[in-house]
C-alpha cells in the first residue's frame, strides 16, 4: 500500500489526529496523544497492523518519546505510532494483550529507559542484571565507569 | 507416578545453549513443564556506546551485533544512515551489497542447519555444512580481509572493489553449493534418528508466530509467508527471480529445512546479480568527510539470515546519532521459547532453541 492511501485510510478512521500524521524518509508516522495510546494501537491492529516490529524510545529531555513500528503482511505496509511520556511520571499503558510481542520489548525499554507499563504481565529488567541502578540509555544517566570520549571532533 | 518438580539452570555457559544463555527450566520429570530465558549476558551497551560514535564509526560496532551473519548489520544500519542523509547509493554498490548478503545467508544458515544437525548427534551433517561454511568465509577473507567481522558495507557504498578473480570464485561456489545442499538433505533430513528428533517438536503454529513477532526461517518454518526480500523489496531485489520456500507443520523438522532450500533460492539470486552486474562506481560521490544528517528519525530493515533486522537512527543534527536502535529478529525470536518448549523433553528443548538460530550477540546487543 502507498503511503499516502495509508494517511487516508488512517486519517478517515481519526480525523482529529489527521494533521498529526507525517510522512518523513518515506515512512508514515502519526503522534498520538498518551492517554488515546493503547486504542489507537487496538484499532490499528484491527486495520490490519498484525505485528509489532518494535517498541522502543528515545530520551527527549522532558519526556520520552514511545515509538511503536507496526508492520502489516495484508496492507503491505509499515508504519510508526510515537506518543510523549512525562520524565516526571513515566507510565504508560502495555500493550502486551494486543501483540504478545510487546512483552520482551517493553521489558527492554523499562530496563533502558525506566518507562513503566501498566499492565505488563513480568515487568523486570531483562538485558541488566536485577540490581543494577538506572537507566542507562537515559541521557542523564551517570556512572562512575564511563570513560568520556574527548570532543575532538 | 507423582515426580517432584525439578527446577535446573542450564547455562549460562553450556555448550548446548548456541551462545551465552541461562535458561531456568521446571521439569517433571523429563517433561519441560516451564522454561525461562534469561538474556543478557552479552550486553555490551551497543546503543549506548553508539551515541558516542560518528555515523561511520558505528558500522564496526554493528559488525559484533549478529557475528554470524555481520553483513546484514552493517547493510540495515547504513539503509537507515543513507535514508536520513539523502545518499543514494551507485547500482554497482547494490549488487555487490546483494551479492554479499546471499552470500552471508548461506554462510549463517549453513551454521543453523549444523547446530541443529550437532544437537541432534549428526556431526557428519555438521561438517559437510561447514565445510559450506568456510568456502563461503574464504570468499569473504579474499574481499574484505576479515572472515567474521567485516566491516564492508559502509553508508553510501561499499569499501573495497571486488577483487580480481572473485567473480570466478563466487561463480565456482554457486555451482557446486545446490548439490552440497541436496547432499545434506538426503542423510541428514532423510535420516530416521534426525527425522524422529526433528518432526513434530516444538510446534510453532502460524498465529503465534505472527502475534509474538517471529521471523525470518522460524515463521516461514510455519507457513507465514512473509519475505521482506519479496514483500517490502528493498535495493535492486525487485529485479530477481527466486521462490520463498515454506513450510507447513511449524515443528523443528521444517525450520531446519527451509534453510537449506533458502540456500538453494541464494544461490539463483547470486546467479542472476552476477549476470547483471556491471562496472561503475562502489561508493556514492560527493559524501562529506564526517556525516552530520539533519534532524530526523529513519527506519529501515532487511531480510537477514534470521528474520527482520531493523535499524532505527535519529539525528538531531549533530555528526553522531542521537540515538540507534536494533530491532533484533534473534531478540524477537527467542522470546517465543517458552510458548512452543513446554511439553516435550528436555533434550528436545535444546533442539527447539537451536531450531530458532538464536545469535547471543544480536539477542543482547
Amino acid at each position: 500500500m502507498r503511503i499516502e492511501e495509508l494517511r487516508e485510510r488512517v486519517c478517515a478512521m481519526y480525523p482529529d489526529l489527521c494533521p498529526l500524521f507525517s510522512i518523513e524518509f518515506g515512512d508514515g508516522t502519526i503522534a498520538v496523544p498518551l492517554e488515546r495510546i493503547h486504542s489507537a494501537l487496538a484499532d490499528l491492529k484491527d486495520m490490519g497492523f498484525d505485528r509489532l516490529g518494535m517498541v522502543t524510545a528515545v530520551d527527549r529531555g522532558e519526556d520520552f518519546e514511545l515509538v511503536y513500528r507496526l508492520q502489516s503482511r495484508t496492507l503491505r505496509a509499515g508504519m510508526f505510532v510515537k506518543t510523549m511520556v512525562p520524565r516526571s511520571d513515566p507510565k504508560i499503558p502495555s500493550v502486551c494483550d494486543l501483540w504478545p510481542a510487546a512483552n520482551w520489548q517493553e521489558r527492554e525499554v523499562y530496563d533502558l529507559f525506566g518507562v513503566v507499563f501498566e499492565g505488563h504481565p513480568d515487568l523486570r529488567r531483562i538485558l541488566l542484571p536485577d540490581d543494577w541502578v538506572g537507566h542507562p540509555l537515559r541521557k542523564d544517566y551517570q556512572d562512575e565507569r564511563i570513560i568520556r570520549r574527548p570532543d575532538y571532533i | 507416578m507423582a515426580t517432584e518438580e525439578l527446577t535446573l539452570n542450564i547455562g549460562p555457559s553450556h555448550p548446548s545453549t548456541h551462545g551465552v544463555c541461562r535458561l531456568v527450566v521446571r521439569l517433571d520429570g523429563e517433561i519441560v513443564t516451564h522454561v525461562e530465558p534469561v538474556i543478557g549476558h552479552l550486553h555490551r551497551g551497543i546503543e549506548k556506546i553508539a551515541e558516542n560514535r560518528t555515523y561511520l564509526q558505528v558500522v564496526p560496532l554493528t559488525d559484533r551485533l549478529d557475528y554470524v551473519g555481520s553483513m546484514y548489520a552493517n547493510w540495515a544500519y547504513c539503509r537507515a544512515v543513507e535514508r536520513l542523509a539523502g545518499i543514494r547509493v551507485p547500482e554497482r554498490a547494490e549488487y555487490i551489497r546483494v551479492i554479499v548478503c546471499e552470500l552471508q545467508r548461506i554462510a549463517s544458515h549453513m551454521m543453523g542447519i549444523g547446530s541443529s544437525a550437532a544437537d541432534t548427534g549428526a556431526t557428519s551433517a555438521f561438517l559437510y555444512a561447514f565445510d559450506q561454511r568456510e568456502k563461503v568465509i574464504d570468499l569473504f577473507e579474499a574481499l574484505c580481509g576479515a572472515r567474521l567481522t567485516y566491516n564492508y558495507v559502509r553508508p553510501g557504498g561499499v569499501a573495497f572493489e571486488l577483487p580480481d578473480g572473485w567473480i570466478e570464485q563466487c561463480r565456482a561456489f554457486i555451482e557446486q553449493h545446490p548439490s552440497a545442499m541436496l547432499t545434506i538433505d538426503e542423510f541428514f533430513f532423510g535420516n530416521a534418528i534426525a527425522r524422529v528428533r526433528l518432526k513434530g517438536i516444538g510446534v510453532l503454529d502460524a498465529d503465534t508466530a505472527v502475534a509474538w513477532g517471529v521471523s525470518g526461517p522460524a515463521a516461514r518454518g510455519s507457513g507465514v509467508d512473509w519475505d521482506l526480500r519479496r514483500d517490502d523489496p528493498y535495493s535492486v531485489y525487485p529485479r530477481f527471480d527466486f521462490d520463498v520456500p515454506l513450510g507447513s507443520n511449524g515443528d523443528c523438522f521444517d525450520r531446519a529445512r527451509i534453510r537449506l532450500w533458502e540456500c538453494i533460492e541464494s544461490c539463483r539470486i547470486i546467479e542472476q546479480a552476477l549476470d547483471q552486474i556491471e562496472p561503475g562506481p562502489i561508493m556514492a560521490e560527493g559524501l562529506p568527510r564526517l556525516l552530520a544528517p539533519r534532524p530526523g528519525d529513519a527506519y529501515d530493515h532487511i531480510e537477514s539470515a534470521r528474520g527482520s533486522l531493523g535499524v532505527y537512527v535519529v539525528s538531531d543534527g549533530s555528526p553522531r546519532p542521537y540515538r540507534m536502535k536494533v530491532r533484533s529478529p534473534a531478540f524477537c525470536n527467542l522470546a517465543v521459547l517458552p510458548e512452543i518448549a513446554v511439553g516435550y523433553t528436555l533434550s528436545d528443548l535444546l533442539v527447539i532453541l537451536g531450531s530458532l538460530d538464536p545469535v547471543f550477540g544480536e539477542v543482547d546487543r
